[in-house]
């Protein structure tokens, strides 16, 4: 079985226009009579519940968190990217859609990102028009800059803080329309399950996270916008509760999960201090518009940074690579900051770490204009290291930051299950083998804003959907299966903690199938985790019970569905005889070390089938078809 | 280093509570406030003891989940500084703390150190917006903003919601953190239609919540972990009795409220 991704035929820059002509439109009156659930309340789930809202659906949004406010979009420092060239230097949405798909390093769809770059403007000013306060010249117009890996300034940002100001502004908007009555916001809930009735979504099993108690929810479309699974490797730059349990039981359910091996490696995180660790913490990559990264020539150096002279410092992206410098992707300048490390030149206590240096910049614009631009990372570095990066070089290390992987979609964002929605981080469409800098939040607010209200519509105008209650076996069944799983979870008693586990589990799927992979390491990486897996269900132990407000309990049943993930992710890394963006084989290299994709074979999206317990998944190929950029070796020298 | 902790521990809303005791033993100077409590917990669990809970999310000071008393002052002794951002370094070997949940009627106590802060999305959802419909936006330059007034917008965007302002107020006021959504909105031209009607819906629903009134002691603003200053009540303040005297036939009473 080949998905079928519902392109539109056409010249790449109609088709957005064509289909939305071509979708079907659900009457006013009648859009009341539909009941759409939305798991998440980032950006892409706030954006969508609040717009779908305003058309007279009746939605209903959930989320963990004990308000929508608090997802972890709201993280996201550096800005958002549009194609507005306001700069007047050179931008367009040819090029966003260009440096996007190029970014991606060929494995992303065509069609999807051109319609992302398209939708980009709209989103500025939908965002400026709620009242967000993006950074402005002093002319009062829009403000922009350069962010990592791009040549044009199309970037817009607030302060460090660009999610949160997104996010707030998306958040407003949805609780707009919970005072209209449009929205039935349900915090501190859970989903567990997806339940699918005559081979659609119709509903979702929940657990409230305060009482204990599942419920089951009925709707006529289901939109999951839970984000990505970052946290399968315990550290990451993701928030704590962060998990894939929404996209992963819905794949069991039968969405096909793709590309589960694409992940990205952030290059400017603080680096890990201790094994007490439980989170790593970003420094956004727009310090590198400024900041120079340096590691001693001589690996022997242990001398402070300042002791050592310009001419004993090797800025190796900016010798590797002239072009780019200190902007190459994010890929690129991860895996240089391991290379180099590995050679044992890696700075601080433990030598994974590499200098972000502020010294040029410093001298060069003045410290007020270093702290107006980067103030709030300074305090934050100096806040968690101790350390005033004013003075002393900052330590950098590279971290997992965001999954391009995610639950297959088609061009409308319906998963493999008629119904079945899913926007943003927790799908696969965009962003290829590698996102571009500031493009994650751009994709969040377009497929929720711009996207989902016409393609949910469509769906709505042309399905034919039976009134179902929650009495069905449909529904009973999976609370069942709920109930189930969490007193499995509750009775094994065992001696070891859910974080232990996880964070064995982290470690290895970062030792094997993190910033490089090869096949030897894969392949021990999968034995590992089917025995530590067969471990947790003997020997995990949660206290309490399932009727309360019990946060190991919440941990176990993620951490159960890691396992599986991890597990997926390797077979896919293995499965992908070449490197491409985020997913470094080295196997496959170029001899001066650059990814070596191989598109006769592997230009396409796998997209994997759940088959059941220890049962083999089994891959589906989407093609992916290059008519507009054509596939070339990813050069920034 | 070695610390005793006092916490706060509740076992859901209708349980009475009380403080316990623990021992943090060989705690990391580098470890941050909630890593410390984590291994507290490990231990506990190791030991058949239910963990504390705890809000928390993104640990990087920005989402506003995380929250509670330490030795009486909200979000512990660093400001402008969320409990996760708190690292150990700034303790001493052999201290003594108290860790107790945000207090304030508008705050439930849910277990332990965990409160119900719904009461803040109630209060943005009275007003704490631009009714901008998707898809109506005229172009994102069209309207220039001064850069000052963006900033000031900005200074007051920046509020987290975590509620260390309610906590930390006497009268348990939620003035601080109405008034930022409330000044950033009127700080900027698309916030201006509906300024009016939005401090006085937000002031009225911050009253019916049972938060208290504000009576300018600035604990609010000395504990906010993201500088949200003072002054911004004043202009809530401000605002509030502007429109109110503009539409008194349609709000009268409200000022008495809470």
């Amino acid at each position: 079985m080949i998905p079928d991704a519902r392109i539109p035929s056409g010249p790449i820059e109609k088709i957005w226009d064509a289909c939305k002509f071509e979708m079907k439109l659900v009457n006013p009156a009648n859009k009341r009579k539909f009941h759409v659930i939305v798991v998440g309340s980032g950006l892409a789930g706030a954006s969508a519940a609040a717009t779908l809202a305003e058309l007279g659906y009746n939605i209903q949004c959930f989320c963990f968190q004990d308000s929508p406010r608090r997802a972890h979009s709201i993280a996201a420092q550096g800005g958002i990217n549009a194609a507005k060239n306001y700069q007047n230097d050179g931008d367009s949405i040819f090029r966003l859609f260009y440096d996007t798909v190029k970014g991606g390093d060929f494995r992303s769809r065509e069609a999807n990102v051109y319609r992302l770059a398209q939708i980009s403007v709209d989103i500025i000013d939908q965002c400026v028009a709620q009242g967000v306060p993006f950074a402005r010249e002093y002319s009062g117009l829009l403000a922009n800059r350069s962010f990592g890996g791009a040549q044009v300034s199309r970037t817009f940002y607030a302060r460090g803080q660009t999610g949160q100001q997104l996010l707030l502004g998306a958040y407003q908007a949805l609780e707009r329309q919970v005072d209209a009555g449009k929205v039935e916001m349900i915090p501190r809930t859970e989903m567990l399950d997806l339940v699918v009735v005559d081979g659609k979504a119709r509903g979702i099993v929940t657990r409230n996270l305060i009482t204990g108690k599942i419920e089951s929810h009925i709707a006529d479309a289901v939109v999951l916008a839970t984000g990505g699974y970052g946290n399968v490797y315990y550290l990451s730059t993701n928030a704590k509760g962060s998990n894939a349990t929404a996209i992963w039981r819905a794949h069991k359910r039968g969405a096909l999960f793709a590309n589960p091996c694409f992940t990205q490696i952030h290059p400017t995180c603080i680096p890990v201090s201790g094994d007490y660790q439980s989170k790593l913490t970003l420094m956004s990559e727009s310090l590198r518009n400024d900041g120079r990264i340096w590691v001693p020539e001589d690996k022997d150096d242990k001398r402070p940074p300042n002791q050592i002279t310009e001419a004993e410092r090797d800025y190796y992206l900016e010798r590797r690579y002239p072009s780019f410098g200190n902007l190459v992707p994010r890929d690129v300048a991860s895996r240089n900051a391991k290379a180099v490390c590995d050679e044992g030149r890696g700075v601080g206590e433990t030598g994974l770490g590499v200098y972000l240096d502020f010294g040029d910049a410093i001298q060069r614009l003045g410290r007020h204009v270093i702290e107006e631009r980067y103030g709030n990372l300074f305090e934050m570095y100096e806040r968690i290291t101790g350390e005033n990066p004013y003075v002393v070089p900052m330590r950098i290390y590279p971290a997992i930051h965001y999954t391009m992987g995610g639950l297959w979609v088609d061009y409308h964002l319906m998963s493999t299950i008629p119904g079945l929605f899913v926007l943003g981080e927790a799908n696969f469409s965009d962003h290829g083998a590698n996102r571009l800098g500031a493009s994650a939040l751009m994709q969040g607010l377009s497929d929720g804003y711009f996207v989902i209200p016409y393609t949910i519509g469509n769906y709505l105008a042309n399905t034919k959907l039976e009134r179902i209650d929650s009495s069905r076996a449909e529904f009973r069944d999976a609370e069942a299966g709920v109930r189930e799983m969490n007193q499995f979870l509750l009775n094994v008693k065992g001696k070891r903690t859910v974080d232990s586990f996880h964070r064995e589990l982290g470690k290895l799927v970062w030792d094997y199938c993190g910033m490089t992979r090869n096949a030897p390491g894969l392949e021990h990486a999968m034995g590992k985790i089917g025995e530590l897996r067969e471990e947790y269900w003997r020997n995990l132990n949660v206290l309490g019970g399932g009727e309360e407000l019990n946060q190991s309990l919440e941990k176990a049943a993620r951490v159960a569905d890691f396992f599986e993930l991890a597990e997926l992710m390797c077979r896919d890394a293995l499965e992908r005889n070449e490197s491409c963006g985020g997913h470094f084989r080295e196997e496959y290299q170029t001899p001066d070390g650059e990814a070596m994709r191989d598109d006769a074979n592997y230009s396409y999206a796998a997209a994997w089938e759940w088959r059941g317990h220890n049962q083999e998944p089994e891959v589906h190929k989407e093609p992916l078809v290059f008519q507009y950029v054509h596939p070339a070796q990813r050069s920034y020298k | 280093m070695n610390l005793t902790l006092h916490v706060w521990r509740q076992r859901n809303s209708s349980d009475t509570g009380r403080m316990v005791k623990y021992n943090a033993a060989n705690i990391n100077p580098d470890m941050s406030f909630l890593e410390m409590l984590d291994v507290v917990n490990e231990r506990l669990i190791e030991g058949g003891e239910d963990p504390i809970a705890f809000d928390h999310d993104c640990r990087e000071g920005i989402c506003g989940s995380c929250g509670f008393m330490v030795n009486g002052i909200a979000h512990g002794p660093l400001p402008k500084t969320t409990i996760c951002q708190l690292h150990m370094r700034h303790f001493q070997d052999g201290d003594e703390l108290y860790l107790e949940p945000w207090r304030a009627r508008a705050f439930p106590v849910l277990k332990d150190l965990v409160v119900d802060r719904g009461a803040f999305d109630r209060v943005i959802a009275s007003g704490g917006y631009v009714s901008a419909r998707t898809g109506c936006a005229p172009d994102g330059n069209s309207i220039p903003i001064d850069k000052e007034s963006s900033d000031l917008a900005m200074d007051a965007a920046q509020c987290i919601g975590c509620g260390a302002c309610v906590a930390a107020c006497p009268n348990a006021s939620a003035a601080l953190f109405t008034s930022a959504k409330i000044y950033h909105l009127a700080m900027i031209p698309q916030g201006q239609p509906e300024r009016e009607k939005r401090a006085l819906r937000m002031v009225q629903t911050m009253n019916g919540e049972m938060f208290g009134g504000c009576t300018n002691i600035g604990e609010c603003e000395a504990v906010c972990p993201k500088g949200i200053r003072l002054e911004m009540i004043a202009l809530m303040n401000r605002e509030f009795v502007w429109a109110s005297w503009k539409e008194r036939p349609e709000l009268v009473g409200v000022g008495d409220r809470g």
